[in-house]
């Protein structure tokens, strides 16, 4: 059943792309900087050079380019990549699984980390256990995922090396995969070894992406927890005997997921953003890392790809976390 | 001035700020060599904590044989430029449209609210670093790109904040007496925002130093060579197997700055927020 407002909600989604399509693609033309002079051999011809320029387009008014550029999309044809010579969009779907393995691995880290240390926290309320998930949160919260990867690098992979710091998968390991998702796919073939390697080279970046959202679901699931704690409901539970972990667990940890899941919803778009950089830190081949090198080699057309791609991503998260708070919470489902 | 409580979290920030000018200012005469001056006969010397230390390069020589001490003080410089600058710019534009948007409510809040909607559609991560590398690497590039991601983070807040400062009472008599809404929006109610202004001013600081050290990393910011904390730390990547304290240094400079604008933030949210304070 759709309602007006997830109505108006979808159809708001075609002009915000529009939107991130616009800035995007106006903002890599009007600075200077020519996307052209990447490609050319030293000592090419001038014909040579316009003629590329007519090949990608370059040399018509950027209002023609973008309109050519829009139908194109529209017909789910993002163009060709500039400096890697293939198909845009089958580019960025090839990329895609490894970010998409990578973000929800850091998001089921952070989720579960996140309420055990507010469970922790508000069962030894007032005690040790409660000022090392404040003095932890504040830490986690404070310092950027960039340098989380960082330190993580320099601790376990430097001055302790234990772990793995580059890549997806162990290259002497043979694995010949049908889809891009390593990590579903290894698991359902039972190959546990490729599953080790993948698990070994995915646990800091993932750890590194998942602490600041840690923090802060930890840090408002306490509030709400508290909150909870002091309403009747669970006064009832309490005279009736309910041992103190039962009646967090069970009573009030399910009506305290609701506002952390609202309050929470732009640091799970912050964990995607923070793909790019962490896959560049780590060499992980996702669309974040290819983002990167796309930048760097003024890969116009693979930049733009790129962009609405992680534009489509943070509305589709901001959409689900919505969706998932109205699905959660009956009061706000009736009205 | 009469509500200000002083808190730890303040002193702690104001610590780290007054340390960072402090380098920044005093680089040159805190250094025995130029932070640009190679000497490969130097390169990897080890750090004082090292038994091997040689007495001349504190915190050794990195793989050019520069001073790695003389270029952390002088990196502090470029950060606290860009934090001072891009903050300041990213505030006043975030401000303006915020008190915009917050006050004249109708089409202009909904414009400037569609636009923020848009900006924060995609990483600004992605973002700033498609904008350094169409303009160009430099010291402009890395103040104009931060304040061109973040000036929604000023925008959201502000605006806010004026939503409900316009339905209090000293608005509504200010509208009455007959005062323009320019005025009104400058004389009234800047001065009651102007205490979160410089909450968020505080934490935009260490974002800055943050942003700023990534474009670094990802070799965006100022020319290549200088002393930039991003810099050493995407350099010091390179040989960190052989020396690690080349990549931890600079790192460390960061975390502490970034944690010192936060703090500086905490606190000072907590020293204005007088109501908090009585209980």
């Amino acid at each position: 059943m759709l309602s007006g407002y997830w109505l108006r909600r979808l159809l708001w989604v075609v002009p915000t792309l529009f939107g991130v399509a616009l800035i995007v693609f106006v903002l890599l033309r009007v600075v200077p900087g020519d996307p052209i002079a990447m490609l050319i051999p030293p000592g090419a011809r001038a014909q040579d050079i316009a003629n590329l320029r007519e090949l990608y387009g370059l040399d018509k008014p950027i209002w023609q380019q973008f309109i050519g550029w829009l139908g194109a999309v529209a017909q789910g044809n993002f163009g060709k990549s500039i400096s890697l010579r293939d198909n845009v969009l089958s580019l960025v779907l090839s990329r895609l699984p490894a970010t998409l393995e990578l973000a929800f691995i850091a998001v089921a880290i952070a989720l579960t980390l996140g309420v055990l240390f507010a469970v922790a926290s508000v069962y030894w309320r007032s005690r040790w256990p409660e000022s090392v998930v404040d003095g932890f949160s504040g830490l986690a919260l404070a310092i950027p995922d960039f340098l989380w990867g960082l330190i993580f690098i320099l601790l376990f992979g430097v001055l302790l090396p234990i772990m793995p710091i580059s890549g997806r998968l162990d290259p002497t390991l043979e694995f010949n995969p049908l889809t891009q998702f390593f990590f579903v796919e290894s698991l359902l073939r039972g190959e546990l070894r490729i599953f080790a390697s993948l698990i070994s080279h995915l646990i800091m970046p993932a750890l590194a992406l998942a602490l600041p959202l840690t923090a802060m679901i930890s840090r408002v699931l306490k509030n709400s927890l508290n909150e909870a704690m002091e309403q009747d409901y669970i006064l009832l539970a309490r005279v009736k005997g309910f041992t103190r972990s039962r009646i967090i667990w069970r009573e009030a940890l399910r009506n305290a997921l609701i506002p952390t899941i609202a309050l929470t919803g732009v640091q799970f778009t912050f964990l995607i953003g923070g793909t790019v950089l962490i896959e560049y830190i780590y060499a992980y081949p996702g669309i974040g890392n290819m983002a990167i090198g796309a930048v760097i080699q003024r890969d116009l057309p693979l930049i733009q790809g790129l962009v609405l791609t992680f534009a489509v991503l943070f509305i589709a998260i901001n959409f689900l976390i919505d969706a998932s708070y109205h699905w959660l919470n009956p009061r706000v489902r009736q009205g | 001035m009469k509500h200000f409580a002083w808190n730890k979290q303040l002193v702690f920030g104001l610590a780290v700020l007054g340390l960072m000018l402090l380098a920044a200012i005093a680089a040159p005469w805190l250094s025995r060599h130029d932070p640009l001056e190679q000497d490969l006969m130097s390169s990897f010397l080890p750090p004082f904590w090292q038994s091997d230390y040689h007495g001349n390069y504190l915190f050794g020589a990195d793989s050019l044989g520069r001073d790695v001490w003389s270029r952390l003080l002088h990196g502090s410089r470029v950060a606290l430029i860009v934090a001072f600058v891009a903050a300041l710019l990213a505030g006043l534009l975030g401000t303006a449209l915020g008190l915009a948007s917050g006050y004249f409510g109708g089409k202009v809040d909904a414009v400037i609210s569609r636009l923020v909607e848009i900006w924060t559609s995609f990483p600004p991560v992605l973002l700033s670093i498609v904008l350094a590398a169409v303009i160009g690497p430099g010291l402009l590039t890395v103040i104009v790109a931060i304040v061109v991601i973040d000036w929604t983070r000023f925008c959201r807040i502000v605006r806010a904040e004026t939503l409900a400062q316009r339905e209090l009472d000293y608005v509504t008599s200010a509208v009455t007496i007959g005062l323009r809404p320019l005025q009104i929006i400058l004389i009234e109610i800047l001065p009651n925002v102007a205490p979160l202004l410089l909450v968020l001013f505080s934490m935009e600081m260490g974002i800055a130093i943050v942003v700023e050290a990534i474009l670094s990393f990802v070799g965006l910011s100022v020319a290549s060579g200088a002393a930039t904390w991003g810099g050493m730390i995407s350099e010091g990547r390179l040989y960190v197997n052989q020396a690690w304290w080349l990549m931890a240094l600079p790192m460390l400079c960061i975390i502490v700055a970034v944690l010192g604008m936060n703090a500086l933030g905490d606190g000072l949210q907590r020293a204005f927020d007088y109501r908090g304070s009585s209980s």
